[in-house]
């Protein structure tokens, strides 16, 4: 089942699939560690739930929702 | 920057443009870039090899900040330059152009990658663009300690042989492996250490677009540095790397980065 990284929930684990994010935003996406096959857990969301703090192969990151919005994921469970 | 233009060795104007040191030769033996992702202990390297001898000061051009020092080793001066700290040289930021161009124009005789050895992955990343531009690297595999604490244990001889390139453990923060570091810098900018670093296989298509590509990119501009490299970019709609090229940015820093013996300096 796959969705948005978006959408995925608090704790929730999953593993990238694709990319839909084109151009610079998709090199930085990429440059960050979320290529296809890499765990992802959305860790914690800020106050505003604006942007969200994923751990991407170990590393905490923060995205946009926006952004996130343009990776799609495999959720576990 | 003002001396340096009177420097009767000084090269052509269009290297300050890069950032490369143009004091006299003499006043130091090397070159050495410290490259590496923010946050991995980078400051504290370059603080504990250049000590007090160091200036701060901006990118020529630019507003980012830039660090350079000194440190000796045996009878040799290194002039150690701090890039700026960045996760890939793809050049989507002003910090990782212009750690792009020094690494690729500037030619250091070592480029240095810091990085934190409780997250490798993420930063073999930049490790492995930088070894496409060059392969004069030693990987510094910095907090060591910190790795320690998570019981991460790092095998540096593994990656070594994977890479191609030396591999030093250190914990700058408390001092730690930097003397070895300084001996693998000296051994990798002299060029007594030969290395062989691993050449990404790529799809038959691909490789054949990036060879046609790169022989049209060195008839353009014969002194192009890795024009193999800047093929792969523009072949993945770099549009920086586009813009350099088609504004003729490109074709001045690759000039400019090879001054013929002789070159007058410019007024």
């Amino acid at each position: 089942m796959s969705i948005p990284m978006s959408h995925m929930k608090l704790g929730q684990r999953g593993q990238v699939l694709d990319l839909t994010a084109c151009g610079a935003m998709r090199h930085r996406l990429l440059d960050l560690g979320l290529v296809p096959g890499a765990d992802i857990e959305r860790v914690m969301d800020s106050a505003g739930g604006d942007p969200v703090c994923y751990r991407v192969r170990g590393a905490m990151i923060a995205l946009r929702n926006q952004d996130a919005g343009r990776i799609r994921v495999a959720v576990d469970g | 920057m003002g001396s340096c233009k009177q420097c009767p060795v000084s090269c052509s104007a269009g290297l300050t443009e890069v950032g490369l040191p143009t004091d006299v030769r003499g006043a130091h033996d090397y070159v050495v870039a410290l490259a590496g992702n923010p946050n991995t202990g980078k400051s504290t390297v370059f603080n504990h090899l250049t000590g007090l001898r160091q200036h701060t000061g901006n990118w020529p051009g630019k507003t980012v900040a830039r660090a350079e020092g000194v440190f000796t080793h045996g009878a040799r001066r290194f002039k150690l330059v701090d890039l700026p700290g960045t996760y890939s040289l793809l050049a989507d930021s002003v910090d990782e152009e212009v750690a792009r161009d020094f690494v690729l124009f500037g030619r250091p005789d070592c480029t240095v990658v810091v990085c934190d050895a409780t997250l490798l992955e993420r930063n073999l990343h930049l490790v492995l663009q930088i070894l496409k531009i060059t392969d004069r690297v030693v990987v510094c595999a910095n907090l060591i300690d910190e790795a320690d604490r998570k019981r991460i244990a790092l095998e540096a001889r593994v990656l070594e042989r994977e890479l191609g390139v030396p591999v030093v453990p250190t914990a700058a923060r408390v001092g730690q492996g930097l003397d070895h570091l300084v001996e693998h810098i000296h051994q990798v900018a002299s060029g007594q250490a030969g290395s062989q670093p691993e050449r990404v296989r790529l799809d038959p298509e691909v490789e054949s677009a990036v060879e046609e590509l790169s022989a049209e990119l060195l008839q353009l501009i014969p002194a192009l540095p890795c024009p193999r490299w800047v093929a792969i970019r523009l072949l993945d709609g770099d549009e920086r790397m586009e813009r350099a090229l088609l504004n003729g940015e490109l074709e001045r820093l690759a000039n400019a980065a090879r001054p013929t013996p002789g070159d007058e300096v410019a007024a």
